[in-house]
């Protein structure tokens, strides 16, 4: 907020009143954000476009309601410890914070597998790209139709959430390091090799678990340039990232999932 | 330095906020898998839920509505009118397709 206190005009080395009340690292992630909403603005609208002049299927089963459903009260739970996590950091309580950013983080977790579960047995049917390992018996089938049919279906679905997806990731990546600094890198390390280690070569996340392996130089580097203890501020700016992932998925999860249910 | 945002908000309204997005969403999803209304209709009626969702999020995790109004209208506003401008430029081309077909 504003600090009246540090407006000393004439007097050399006194700070300027910000223009926004805000100090800057928030603007920052503010103005990060607004470019960002236009990114995923252009791709819902352009799964808007192909839904308009397309006969759209509608390929998403009870299962995959119940189960984007449970994502998204997982990325709303998210949010409230996100809060808290934010109010600890303000009150100076070190230790309720990391818990707190530990519980964003294991929602986070939570929607990111529960993406990955999805998405695997959508391509397990069938439902792919060209550029997708493509499992054996999803050759024929309701799925396998619709991305021959109806390919736009298929790209605009795993491009729409795959980008969102990505930004859980980093998201919960950006939180580790918030809350755990340099100790988080080998804990990712760690599931970055065990990930690709465990998942079969025929599914899409072997190769997508790679972001993990950027994610860990990234925040190597950052660590390297910046290596401080990260305050309340950060904490806070890091909850404006986090919410901002939630706020996007309050429009892909009805415009994606709701608007394509097939009642059985 | 610059406090971080302080306001004389409890906690307990985040839990309410929480507890609203929640119910907004098991409203989504009744009405989605209901199918009660005609596709536009539903999709305008999702559209609406999913932006009061988003404003309280933005409003209340965010502390938007604690910030100062110049920050407020300036992220709103711009945000707002970029995707104005994207619906202009994108649907009355999907409308022409529609209208035309496609070679």
């Amino acid at each position: 907020m504003s600090d009246a206190a540090a407006v000393q005009h004439g007097v050399p080395g006194a700070y300027e009143a910000p223009l926004f009340g805000a100090y800057s690292k928030k603007v920052g992630m503010w103005l990060f954000l607004a470019s960002d909403s236009l990114t995923f603005g252009a791709l819902l609208f352009a799964f808007s476009y192909n839904r308009i002049y397309t006969a759209w299927p509608s390929p998403f089963h009870v299962q995959s309601i119940i189960n984007s459903t449970i994502m998204t009260a997982c990325l709303l739970s998210s949010s409230l410890t996100m809060v808290m996590a934010v109010f600890a950091a303000q009150r100076g309580d070190r230790s309720w914070t990391r818990n707190w950013l530990l519980a964003t983080m294991a929602f986070g977790t939570a929607f990111i597998v529960l993406h990955g579960m999805e998405w695997s047995k959508l391509i397990g049917e069938g439902l792919t790209l060209p550029m997708f390992p493509k499992p054996a018996h999803a050759a024929v089938g309701e799925m396998a139709d619709i991305s021959k049919n109806t390919p736009q279906f298929p790209a605009t679905f795993f491009g729409l959430t795959a980008m969102h997806m990505l930004h859980v990731t980093i998201g919960v990546i950006y939180l580790g390091v918030v809350a755990f600094r340099k100790w988080f890198l080998p804990v990712l390390g760690v599931i970055w090799i065990a990930g690709y280690l465990l998942i079969p070569s025929d599914n899409v996340f072997h190769y997508g678990i790679h972001a993990l392996g950027l994610g860990l130089v990234v925040a190597a580097i950052i660590l390297f340039l910046k290596p401080k203890d990260y305050d309340a501020q950060d904490v806070e700016v890091s909850g404006l990232y986090w919410h901002f992932v939630d706020l996007v998925w309050m429009f892909i999860f009805p415009l994606v999932y709701l608007l394509s249910t097939k009642v059985s | 330095m610059h406090d971080v945002a302080k306001h004389d908000d409890s906690k307990g309204q985040y839990f309410w906020v929480w507890g609203a997005l929640l119910v907004l969403t098991a409203i989504e999803v009744v009405l989605g898998y209901k199918q009660i209304f005609e596709p536009v209709h539903m999709l305008e009626i999702l559209l609406v839920l999913s932006i009061i969702k988003s404003a309280l999020i933005i409003g209340y995790f965010m502390h938007l509505k604690f910030e100062r109004a110049l920050m407020r209208w300036l992220l709103v506003i711009s945000v707002v009118a970029c995707f104005v401008i994207m619906y202009f430029f994108f649907f009355p081309d999907a409308g022409r397709i529609l209208r035309l077909g496609v070679q």
